[in-house]
């Protein structure tokens, strides 16, 4: 992020809008950053063909349309821009911790920099964290839970998540060429015209979520068909695990409202490329247009993010409660109503732009509404702990955590939509400490929750329990030191996005905010340690029997890492907890007396190809080189074109392969049984030589 | 560990809550401490909203204690209904509760979103009086249509008098903010947006833009002095006397990027400056 702006009038045609200003060979932080950067690519792509990995990698991993590595993938890019979007955070409260003072210039970052940061740190967490983490596990539960091979569409599923890397590049890119937009990480006009903005930086915006967003409507429509077409035979809607009824939900959402963010992105590319006036004053256009459409799609995102959180926080709370779910019914209309609602509550972003008053009474009490279906599923998970046995894994504390953060998050959200408490409440700190407590509380607990309760189901072995534990404590102590003084320094009158500040009173608040990063930066810290940790110790924690929590829903019956085809045989669904009913009535672990053989899709190498070229175009369009434009387009058709008249997309894994796969899986379930027998000896030993 | 954790926990929040009520009584908490009717209500208003709510939130956390606690693995003592998945009792509760509350907060929602109304006029046996309110970068111009006066970053307004702000923006959305005074309303280019807002103590109040507007956002701030009637005639006549007029190039200079700006005072302005302002930006379509 260069923090000089420079702005090029007449593009060169072959170079464009780029020049050797456009690199801020001048800024120490982002030169360090870079060579740091390039130092590390060179690593890890030197040990990659140092150890021949290339091939296994394209033949495994990029080319793959398997939607459990997919998912894989998709949560390990948002564990890497986490870590970008939490080094802005630190930034940020750096900065503010120390800058106070009456005039422009105080702390370490000028305006021009620390504005690029709060836009980047709120769509790097959005859209580059966020969603490609709860994708990612949607990815590796989905098919498994539905009992499906694969996802509707495999190839359009690689498509989407190359898609999405695009994206993320392009944004990525902007850290060392040109600079990112400094806008707020919406970009309302007319501060993201090219009238106040005529530098690159919104341009990286419009291309780096255009590309991504793309790829999210793709993966929208991909899922929506999974779950309606390919569940298992017998599995009715309402015997579907809950955490595929909210997938579910957050996909009608995401197919509902990415286009409506599509379409807002491409009229601000208009304005910003052919001089069109849909969101500027001139010729009749409107900025407030601009910002009704704007939160018409950003609205139900924040449902697609908490949707699927509500039903990982479900399953486990279920699981770990050894009891079945209370109040399943309630639950899924709850979901289900809460979907809905979330298209008509847009107008509460923007109570003081002017509405009348029944207007804002209309959207007020819409808002308030769906605190009702929400309030209802918190009642049903506690009363699933009720009368149950409660065991404290770790995804168990990130859910208890969940419950004592969201009530909180929830309260301070029903106050902010009474159109006269925002108005004094609305764009402070109050309302920035509102949205981390529930997407920070709600959404990320529980994508941490899930990740820590599939990851044996994802690659056959758990994560470190205790380290889990800690994490979760540093993460829920962290949140609270570090958004607690937000609320009151909302109170205080402090707005939020400020570079500087000349009330010395905020000063203590902030201080003690910026430990609560610190703090949440020990979490992060131990969960990269976790993670390492147990890829060293997974011998340990090896999961050989596909169900290592003693779970309840059909992806546990599979084994751990399922076989690429998922199911040797379909399983016929009679009830809604499959699993546990299976092991009730001891069908479990059954060897099938025959298998069949089994249809497949093929990898390709279409996703990552178009995708690339993709990029090139996004490049290409943001600093105005035609001539690359066109050619990274013309790829992209063309490569598209290829694939679809390519003939051979699939293939049968023979009933030999099936059997020698599933033979191994048997194995190994023997081996589980015995080591499960010399613990109970050992134990017995120890209880009679204490007696 | 669990006990750490737990002890951390209860202490973090015991300190955050010691510390914001003991401090909650100073004058630094400017949504608790209104110097108008309307912040004055709206701090009411956040005040008895947040304990309808305290009504649910208080129990469900109890339970979210309480209920892993009790029910936990090893405490044998506990009832084990590893089935039981449904009561309608409990169904017709936790729906009940929560739209009891929300049909609560619902009606004072309905109420108070017509009687804050930000375009309102308030109800006094004074006139109102008009300020029209201009966003720049990065400055608030202020225009006095009767007096015929013109400030940059401050303005004086007599106390207990109803004042009209009319709000527009001479450059990208802001927003127009009196934390003291009460409701904020956004500054928009080519549109005019009104605001009704009484001050019932004199006293030096911080105005800020509540909407990030760019680089020199930071510094769009400007005092709001509250004074008698004496004092406003004071102040307008020592506006008056700075003898500098709003003109076209006085007015072309204000519209330079500048950040941190210090107040300025015009002695005279084009009366229609305002309506000019916002017609630059409807390109001649609108209204006409």
């Amino acid at each position: 992020m260069a923090s000089k702006h420079t702005v090029v009038t007449d593009p060169d045609p072959i170079f464009g809008k780029l020049t050797w200003d456009s690199f801020p060979y001048h800024d120490p932080i982002l030169v360090t950053t870079f060579i740091v950067v390039i130092i590390g690519s060179i690593g890890i792509i030197g040990s990659i063909l140092y150890f021949g990995k290339l091939k296994y990698l394209w033949k495994e991993w990029i080319t793959s349309v398997d939607h459990k590595k997919i998912g894989i993938m998709y949560i390990l890019v948002a564990f890497i821009m986490l870590l970008r979007g939490f080094s802005d955070a630190l930034l940020m409260r750096s900065q503010q911790a120390i800058a106070v003072a009456s005039e422009s210039g105080a702390g370490y970052l000028p305006p021009e920099h620390y504005d690029q940061i709060f836009t980047a740190h709120g769509v790097i967490m959005i859209f580059f964290v966020a969603m490609p983490f709860i994708v990612g596990l949607m990815n590796i539960v989905v098919p498994l839970q539905i009992g499906a091979r694969d996802v509707a569409f495999p190839f359009l599923n690689s498509l989407s998540f190359w898609l999405f890397v695009a994206g993320a590049l392009l944004l990525n890119i902007s850290l060392f060429v040109g600079e990112f937009a400094a806008t707020g990480w919406l970009a309302y006009p007319p501060l993201s015209g090219l009238e106040y903005s005529p530098w690159v930086g919104v341009d990286y915006w419009l291309w780096a979520l255009q590309i991504s967003g793309i790829g999210t409507l793709l993966t929208g429509v991909n899922f929506v068909v999974t779950i309606l077409r390919m569940r298992a035979p017998g599995m009715t809607l309402m015997k579907m695990p809950v955490f595929t009824w909210t997938s579910f939900c957050a996909n009608v959402l995401i197919v509902a409202a990415f286009p409506i963010l599509t379409v807002t992105i491409t009229l601000l590319t208009l304005d910003r490329y052919l001089g069109t006036h849909f969101f500027t004053g001139d010729m009749g256009g409107n900025q407030m247009m601009y910002v009704n459409l704007i939160w018409a799609w950003g609205h139900p995102e924040v449902y697609i993010l908490i949707l699927p959180a509500f039903g990982i926080f479900s399953e486990i709370t279920a699981t770990f409660s050894r009891k079945r779910l209370f109040g399943y019914t309630s639950l899924v209309w709850a979901t289900a109503a809460i979907m809905i609602l979330s298209f008509i509550v847009w107008l509460h972003h923007f109570f003081t732009m002017g509405a009348g008053a029944s207007v804002n009474a209309f959207f007020g009490i819409a808002t308030m509404i769906i605190s009702i279906p929400t309030g209802v599923k918190l009642f049903n998970w506690l009363f699933t702990m009720y009368k149950g046995k409660v065991e404290y894994s770790s995804p168990m504390w990130w859910t208890v955590a969940f419950f004592l953060t969201f009530a909180i998050g929830g309260m301070t959200g029903v106050m902010l939509a009474i159109p006269a408490a925002n108005f004094v409440l609305h764009n402070s700190l109050f309302l920035v400490a509102h949205f981390h407590n529930v997407i920070i509380g709600g959404a990320l607990f529980g994508y941490f929750a899930g990740l820590t309760y599939w990851f044996p189901k994802a690659t056959g072995f758990k994560l470190d329990e205790k380290l889990g534990k800690w994490a979760c404590g540093f993460w829920t102590v962290g949140f609270f030191v570090a958004f607690m003084p937000l609320y009151i320094l909302g109170f205080m009158g402090m707005t939020r996005r400020l570079n500087y500040y000349d009330n010395p009173t905020w000063n203590f608040w902030l201080l003690v905010a910026g430990a609560g990063a610190l703090i949440v930066l020990v979490g992060i810290l131990i969960q990269f340690y976790q993670i390492f940790a147990s890829i060293r110790d997974q011998r340990k924690n090896r999961d050989r029997t596909g169900d290592p929590w003693n779970a309840r829903t059909l992806e546990w019956s599979t084994s751990s890492p399922p076989p690429f085809y998922n199911f040797a045989l379909l399983p016929e669904v009679r009830d809604r907890d499959h699993w546990h009913d299976m092991k009730q009535l001891g069908l479990a672990y059954k060897k099938p007396e025959q298998y069949h053989r089994i249809h497949m899709p093929k990898n390709t190498w279409a996703g990552i190809v178009i995708s690339g070229f993709l990029l090139v175009f996004g490049f290409a369009m943001v600093w105005h080189i035609w001539w690359m434009a066109i050619a990274g387009f013309v790829g992209m058709l063309a490569s598209w074109i290829i694939y679809a008249f390519e003939r051979k997309k699939d293939y049968y894994v023979e009933i030999n392969e099936v059997e020698a796969v599933e033979a191994k899986r048997y194995q190994r379930l023997e081996r589980a049984k015995q080591l499960a027998e010399e613990a109970e000896r050992d134990a017995d030993k120890a209880t009679t030589i204490s007696v | 560990m669990k006990n750490l954790f737990q002890k951390s926990l209860k202490i973090s929040v015991g300190v955050a809550l010691a510390l914001f009520l003991t401090s909650c009584g100073n004058s630094e908490y400017k949504l608790f401490d209104p110097k108008g009717p309307i912040a004055n209500e709206q701090m009411w208003l956040i005040i008895h909203s947040t304990w309808i709510m305290l009504l649910v939130v208080v129990p469900v956390i109890i339970m979210a204690i309480w209920f892993p606690i009790k029910y936990r693995k090893n405490n044998d003592k506990n009832e084990y209904l590893p089935d039981w998945e449904h009561s309608n009792k409990i169904e017709a509760v936790v729906w009940t509760i929560p739209i009891l509350i929300i049909i609560a907060l619902g009606v004072i929602t309905y109420i108070t979103s017509f009687s804050l109304d930000p375009r309102k006029p308030i109800k006094s046996d004074k006139p109102a009086m008009v300020v029209q309110v201009v966003a720049m970068d990065w400055k608030w111009l202020f225009i006095y249509p009767e007096q015929q006066i013109a400030t940059v970053n401050e303005i004086a307004i007599p106390v207990d008098r109803p004042i009209e702000f009319l709000v527009t923006s001479d450059t990208v959305m802001n927003s127009f903010f009196i934390p003291n005074l009460g409701s904020q309303i956004y500054a928009m280019s080519g549109m005019e947006n009104r605001l009704h807002l009484i001050a019932s103590e004199v006293g030096t109040y911080q105005g800020i833009s509540a909407n990030y507007s760019g680089f020199g956002f930071s510094g769009m701030k400007f005092s709001t002095i509250v004074t008698n009637e004496q004092g406003f005639d004071e102040w307008v006549v020592s506006v008056k006397s700075s003898q500098s007029p709003l003109d076209d190039s006085a007015f072309r200079e204000l519209r330079v990027k500048s950040r941190d700006v210090p107040p300025k005072y015009f002695s005279d302005v084009n009366p229609l400056l305002f309506s000019e302002i916002i017609e630059q930006y409807t390109g001649g379509l609108n209204g006409k």
